[in-house]
């Protein structure tokens, strides 16, 4: 239970914050108090963990992935944790004296807090993809920590360059995790851990290793990916000196450890952990001397450390670990103790630039000794930390046999040669930094005075540094039994036997002690003959390398994007339609060539001569449109035709039903196109590529030659046996309570349909409605009509009452006979039409005093309630009944219940054609278009 | 009524929709209260099917009273009623934001926002192929109107396209429709299943090319590669209580496609039908889509890339068609559906922000940036968008690439979904970095005093997006058993056609008879 707390209260602690948004003081306590109270919990479950115990805790969390909230905590995960939390209370100690008022304070402390216990999460995850989780949460986290000052230009750079390349890291290291779960069958880290035979063994080992290192080396700032780290320096220090000595940082070094078991022991890992770890070490050491800013300088030594770790890891070997989680605690406490150090020059001096820094021992002395002792650390000089986890360094490189089983005899002078350079550099770059800031006189081109900070700003570093000293002095008695314990449980994954070593600073005169002697001799000849030779300070540094590619790639890769987005959407759409004619080709084409099949089957067609005269007219037209497409008027004639000789094929295929109703669409559509043309030019713009007319052309006649295809082979193919057609014939009059088939199924087999269908066309109506009211066209101006015909206005007139007979004759006899509400409220809405065109809208406006929406409204409530209706007796919706009464003197009249819906339809279909068509003439009258609500 | 619980996700906004248009001339406030009450009420039908479906069995409702095959039928499953709640939910949320004030921006936004979300749903619950087009003619009618809503004449265009490319979608869908009827002489989906499965060497290929054509029509509504070129744009374009329903949009054609290849794709002549090409166009788009992301000059398109990006995943999952690959896919679905909603809401803050200057119409000033919380907002959604933990969105993509290890698809897969989830982080990143930490004039913003109801709307989604991480386990496994439920197609097939109708309220029928019998009827 304790373990959640761990990890979520640092989590918890960090909402909290943020909602509450305490002062300056208290928000420093609060996150304060979490970092402490987590490392004092943690101090007393030391000696259970020493003894070999695993505290465990887990809960499920997402089964299908293998993904349970668990959490372990061994040697390993506890050395982690108590960096974690210890270093987190120092950096907090001092961030509450570093940070300026004008800071957005709680914000600082939420981010820190998501950070910790991120990092928490990943150290004692019990479950890989957990660890992953935890993982990216971190470069989440340091996202928004590095780009804390998001007012200035570099912090944002570095926040975006740090998160994009941990977050390549981490969706490989989330890619590596699955994989390497999947090899082994479980996400349990004791299960894996337990099973690196079975794992090297396996084809899909190096994916998995390359993922997971890839994870691992951005994450540690590896060559080549190291270069966000120093654009990471834009933080605020106290970011700075948690997330790139102890932490963040560490995650890549802490992964390879953790996983060492699983994965180490094979080729594969000594040559590329190795290999990666020396270009590191020695990119970063050289890299660092150059350096002009005091945390420029300091992120290339972490660079170049972090290498000596990886490179530890590498060598694979048990005393090489051994070596390399020792380097990790040591580097973790002299770097955050240099970081500190930095930042308070920077605080103290307000500049970070070491060509103007000078001689600053005299006027900060407790600074200036505490930051030499971290210094010492850094270059390995005895008495100091750092010193006793190089020597086991050197000693595992001159030990013939650590590298024999990999290299050949030359490889193996080589390396340690590669090391000394590198060595020699980094204590080259730790005599530079103590040397041009503390030493080298004329502290004059200061703004400020500066002096040592208050006590509770240089306490942190002098914690650290005591300890830099305590365990370079006296290592049995401080770093030994975590040694031994975080070393077995990185070795075995838990308990296990440990190599023979000797944590002492005298082993006697031998080849480590000779390359320590050479490197700090070497190192401090290096700067000052740099100095002297080169002047250090007039150079402009070594090209950083990466950042500069890393931008350019970017912005390379993200024009190329935008080239690539452009040319496919090119936002034109005779481009998309012609994509989609393609695809319609290709669809038909593809299984048609690849099955075998007949083009016509034995089915008769109805092709008599007058079939075919209708059908030739209506192709004719067709194609005469495509030509005369310019001349909108003339078009729209020829569309017309084409539609009649649709309904006249109705008529033949005994659909009456269909033939009335196409016939009445033909015209109010008609109408209303002519109407909305008043608007338009009467000729549309001349294209002028011919060649891409011709183009589309052919794919256009292409995609209808298939449709015709298609539609050929399956109507000449004789009816499905099993079709549910003849049912409906069987049981029109029987069940559905009409003799006209069509109208039943519109009204009651389907009637759902019909419902739906109905409601689109209220959309339709609304929508122009709506549209037009807003959007008035700014062409030509429509020509005013002359005085309407005295003929038109008078048949109008007569037409109306005429016209309501027929549409009531129409809805009634629906059922039984051709007809229907559908059609009904077309023959009305015609009528208004005419009546419209006649006499103006303005007359027509005057007298009917109509708004046609609620029309809309009323039907689809109509037909709703038709179909609610049949709850009444138990029914499903739009359940149909039906009653003959005889009435007397008339006889049977036939009363169904999908009438009511029929009149539902009727309403819409009225409502909505004629709103369309008073919006479209409305254009023309600005005055008498009828105000739409607002809602 | 818990009888027709299945019919009541389309009769609600049926009336709720028709109410608005009779009613909103007379009482103009009524439309925001009947629509605020609608979309609640179909929430809880939403969960209330929710719930019976997780029972697995497979609720049938019979309209019209007319058994299958004859007559329509609605078919409740788990993958419907999925979908039923992701749809309104975000249909809940899209009411509330409008009441921000973006519902006042054009003519009849209730009624059409009722009347989008009735399609949805009626294409979700269908069980019949006519009634789908019937239902995708609804959806896309409203979704025509609620994209012109409050438009301009630059969103005038952006719609055209979108309104021609379906058009023609349509009428596509109504020509693959009639040929599957007219091979089959069934419209209702468990029998055309039985059916397709039946046919013939000699009318392989035509059923083949017909079903190719319905799944070209839903791929342009799903914006599968090529098509979605109509989709940045016109989602842009469009307000945000509507481009946030759109996100439910895509995954109709995701949904639509889904449903044919486990149901009518799975034996016969057409078993297999999508194998090889739908995974391949689908990582393309994926592909392509990341590219658009970063090629992005606007937050607008930028969302617009991610929901094409997402509905590649989804139909790369769907594509593989087997069960776990289906059961990630579903899981990553509610994350990325309810990520791009709330990513349309925050656009609009942030477009809010940034006209603020150039618009004098107070009425479109949109809720006050509150900088920080359009921020926060911001960065949850993103990081749900780019599949980063904590967020639902991590674990759907982890589920993904766990499922297509070992198979054929493997490498390009993984290759393709851990590349362009980088480059959408890219480009999330330095959109969120550019519009929320940039420092830039600070922009005074009128209040309008409603604004609280858009606020809340964010701040309700946001917990769904994070609730939906906290249940990822419970959601997984729904999804899982929907993966199974939709590969067993038989028990759809056998839930439809053993439905029987209710029997009548009084013996009409066979008095009908009788008299027709007797020639008294004619």
């Amino acid at each position: 239970m304790m373990l959640f707390a761990l990890v979520f209260g640092p989590l918890v602690a960090a909402v909290l914050v943020l909602l509450a948004a305490p002062g300056r003081r208290s928000a420093a306590w609060a996150a304060g108090l979490v970092a402490l109270g987590s490392f004092g919990w943690l101090l007393t479950e030391f000696d259970t963990v020493a003894t070999g115990t695993i505290l465990r805790h887990s809960v499920s969390w997402l089964p299908q992935l293998g993904l349970t909230l668990g959490f372990r905590l061994d040697g390993l995960a506890w050395l982690f944790a108590a960096l974690i939390t210890g270093i987190g209370a120092l950096i907090i100690l001092y961030a509450a004296w570093y940070m300026s008022d004008g800071d957005p304070i709680p914000r600082f402390y939420a981010y820190l807090l998501t950070f910790m216990g991120a990092m928490l999460g990943v150290v004692v995850s019990d479950n890989l993809i957990l660890m992953a989780v935890f993982w990216e949460l971190t470069s989440v986290a340091s996202f928004l920590l590095i780009g804390y000052w998001t007012h200035r230009d570099d912090a944002r750079g570095g926040a975006r360059m740090a998160l994009t390349i941990t977050g390549l890291g981490g969706l490989a290291l989330l890619g590596g995790v699955i994989l390497l779960s999947h090899i082994v069958g479980s996400t349990s880290l004791d299960v894996v851990l337990a099973s690196g035979a079975q794992i090297a063994a396996h084809p899909l080992y190096l994916p998995a290793l390359i993922l997971i290192l890839l994870g691992a080396f951005t994450k540690s700032a590896q060559f080549p990916f190291h270069f966000w780290l120093p654009n990471a320096m834009a933080a605020p220090t106290p970011v700075s000196a948690f997330l790139h000595s102890a932490t963040m940082v560490k995650l890549g070094v802490f992964l390879l450890a953790r996983l060492y078991p699983a994965l180490g022991s094979t080729e594969a890992w000594f040559w590329i952990v190795t290999s990666v770890g020396l270009a590191t070490l020695l990119v970063g050491a050289v890299v660092a001397i150059f350096k002009h800013d005091l945390k420029g300088l300091l992120a290339y030594s972490t660079i170049s450390h972090l290498g000596l770790i990886t490179m530890l890891f590498g060598l694979d070997r048990p005393m090489a670990v051994v070596a390399g989680i020792f380097h990790i605690v040591n580097h973790a406490v002299f770097k955050a103790g240099l970081f500190m150090a930095a930042g308070i020059i920077d605080h103290e001096t307000g500049t970070r630039d070491m060509r103007k820094l000078h001689g600053l021992m005299r006027s900060m002395p407790i600074t200036g000794t505490l930051a030499i002792i971290a210094t010492g650390g850094m270059a390995g000089v005895p008495l100091f930390n750092g010193f006793l986890s190089k020597e086991m360094f050197f000693t595992e490189l001159v030990s013939g046999d650590a590298l024999s089983s990999h290299l050949n005899d030359f490889g193996a002078v080589l390396l340690p040669f590669a090391v000394m350079i590198a060595t020699i550099c980094s204590v080259a770059y730790s005599v530079r930094f103590i040397h041009d800031v503390f030493f080298n006189a004329r502290p004059d081109e200061l703004e400020s005075r500066p002096h040592d900070p208050p006590v509770f700003m240089w306490l942190p570093v002098g914690l650290l540094a005591l300890l830099c000293l305590a365990v370079g002095i006296a290592p049995k008695w401080v770093a030994l039994p975590l040694l031994e314990v975080a070393s077995s449980a990185a070795l075995h994954g838990g308990p296990g036997p440990l190599p023979a070593f000797e944590l002492a600073i005298w082993h006697g005169f031998n080849w480590p002690l000779a390359m320590s002697g050479i490197a700090l001799l070497g190192g401090t000849a290096l700067y000052f003959g740099l100095q002297a030779r080169l002047g250090l300070h007039k150079t402009s540094g070594l090209p950083c390398g990466g950042r500069d590619l890393f931008v350019l790639t970017l912005r390379k890769l993200t024009s190329i994007a935008q080239t690539a987005t452009s040319g496919l959407e090119n936002g034109h759409l005779q481009r998309y339609l012609l994509l989609l004619f393609a695809l319609i080709v290709v669809a038909v084409v593809l299984p048609l060539a690849t099955s075998s099949w007949a083009l016509s089957g034995p089915r008769q067609t109805l092709a008599t001569p007058s079939f075919i005269v209708v059908w030739v007219l209506a192709i004719a037209a067709t194609a005469a449109t495509v030509i005369a497409y310019r001349r909108r008027l003339l078009a729209l004639v020829l569309m017309g035709i084409v539609g009649l000789a649709v309904s006249l094929c109705f008529v033949v295929l005994s659909a009456p039903d269909l033939a009335l109703t196409q016939l009445l669409v033909e015209m109010v559509t008609i109408m209303l196109m002519m109407m909305a043309l008043r608007r338009l030019p009467e000729e549309s713009p001349e294209r002028r590529e011919h060649l891409r007319a011709y183009r589309d052309g052919a794919i256009a006649l292409a995609a209808g030659i298939c449709m015709a295809v298609l539609a050929w082979a399956v109507l000449t193919r004789p009816p499905p046996a099993t079709s549910v057609a003849p049912y409906y014939l069987e049981t029109t009059v029987a069940q559905g309570g009409g003799a006209n088939a069509v109208n039943v199924i519109i009204v009651d087999y389907r009637g759902f349909d019909t419902m739906g269908e109905i409601t689109v066309l209220g959309i339709a109506g609304l929508l122009i409605s709506s549209l037009l009211f807003r959007f008035r066209p700014t062409g030509p101006k429509a020509p005013q009509p002359g005085p309407p015909s005295l003929m038109l206005v008078l048949l109008s007139r007569l037409l109306l009452p005429l016209a309501i007979v027929v549409a009531l004759f129409l809805y009634f006899r629906g059922h039984n006979q051709p007809g229907g509400g559908f059609a009904a409220g077309l023959v009305m809405a015609i009528a208004l039409i005419v009546l419209d065109a006649g006499n103006g809208q303005a007359w027509v406006s005057r007298r009917l005093r109509a708004d046609f929406r609620p029309w809309i409204g009323a039907g689809l409530m109509t037909a709703g309630l038709t179909g609610v209706g049949s709850w009444l007796f138990g029914s499903p919706f739009l359940t149909s009944t039906y009653d003959y009464p005889w009435l007397p003197g008339v006889g049977g009249v036939p009363l169904a219940s999908a009438g009511l819906f029929d009149l539902g339809v009727f309403l819409t279909v009225v409502g909505a054609t004629v709103l369309a068509l008073f919006a479209i003439n409305g254009l023309s009258e600005p005055d008498s278009a009828p105000e739409p609500p607002r809602s | 009524m818990m009888a027709h619980l299945p019919v009541l996700p389309i009769v609600i906004p049926l009336f709720a929709g028709a109410l608005c248009v009779l009613t909103e001339r007379r009482f103009p406030a009524l439309p925001r209260a009947l629509s605020l009450l609608s979309t609640l009420l179909q929430v809880t039908v939403a969960l209330l099917l929710l719930n019976r479906a997780s029972t697995g069995d497979i609720d049938v409702y019979l309209l019209s009273n007319w058994r299958a095959p004859f007559g329509i039928s609605l078919a409740v499953d788990r993958l419907a009623t999925l979908m039923l709640t992701l749809t309104t939910l975000l249909g809940f949320l899209a009411a509330l934001w409008s009441l921000g004030g973006d519902d006042r921006r054009g003519s009849h936004f209730h009624a059409f926002l009722q009347f989008q979300l009735m399609g949805i749903s009626g294409a979700f619950l269908t069980a019949d192929l006519f009634n789908l087009f019937v239902f995708f003619e609804v959806l896309l009618a409203s979704s025509y109107a609620l994209l012109l809503h409050g438009a301009g004449t630059a969103q005038l265009r952006a719609s055209i396209h979108y309104i021609v490319f379906n058009l023609l979608g349509g009428a596509l869908f109504l020509i693959a429709a009639s040929l599957l009827y007219g091979l089959t002489g069934t419209l209702s989906l468990a029998d055309l299943s039985g059916k397709l499965a039946a046919l013939g060497p000699d009318d392989a290929g035509l059923a083949q090319a017909a079903s190719w054509l319905l799944v070209l029509v839903f791929a342009v509504k799903a914006a599968l590669l090529p098509l979605y070129y109509w989709l940045p744009a016109t989602y842009g374009s469009a307000t945000a209580p509507v481009a946030a329903l759109f996100a439910i949009l895509t995954k109709v054609g995701v949904y639509a496609i889904l449903r044919v290849s486990t149901l009518l794709f799975g034996a016969g002549p057409l078993a297999g039908l999508l194998n090889d090409v739908l995974p391949a166009l689908a990582l393309a788009t994926l592909a392509l889509s990341a590219v658009g992301a970063l090629a992005a000059t606007r937050l607008a398109s930028l969302v617009g890339y991610l929901v094409i990006g997402s509905a590649g995943t989804l139909l790369f999952t769907f594509g593989l068609g087997d069960e776990r690959a289906i059961a990630a896919g579903l899981t990553y679905l509610v994350n990325s559906t309810l990520v791009a909603g709330g990513l349309f809401f925050v656009l609009d803050q942030v477009r809010a922000r940034k006209v603020h200057g150039d618009t004098l119409d107070p009425d479109r000033a949109g809720p006050p940036v509150s900088r920080a919380a359009g921020a926060t907002a911001y960065f949850i959604l993103a990081l749900g968008a780019s599949g980063l933990p904590p967020l639902a969105g991590f674990f759907g993509k982890a589920l993904i690439l766990k499922a297509t290890i070992g198979s054929s698809w493997a490498i390009a897969a993984w290759t393709i979904i851990l590349v362009s989830g980088l480059m959408v982080l890219v480009a999330l990143a330095r959109a969120g970095i550019y519009l929320f930490w940039k420092p830039e004039a600070a922009v005074p913003s009128g209040t309008p005093s409603s604004a609280t109801a858009s606020r809340a709307a964010l701040a309700l989604l946001l917990s769904a997006v994070l609730g939906a991480t906290v249940l990822a386990g419970p959601i997984a496994a729904w999804a899982a058993a929907t993966a199974a439920q939709l590969l067993a197609r038989e028990r759809y097939i056998d839930a439809v056609f053993a439905k029987v109708p209710a029997p009548p309220a009084w013996p009409n029928r066979a008095e009908l008879e009788e008299r027709v019998r007797q020639g008294g009827a004619k």
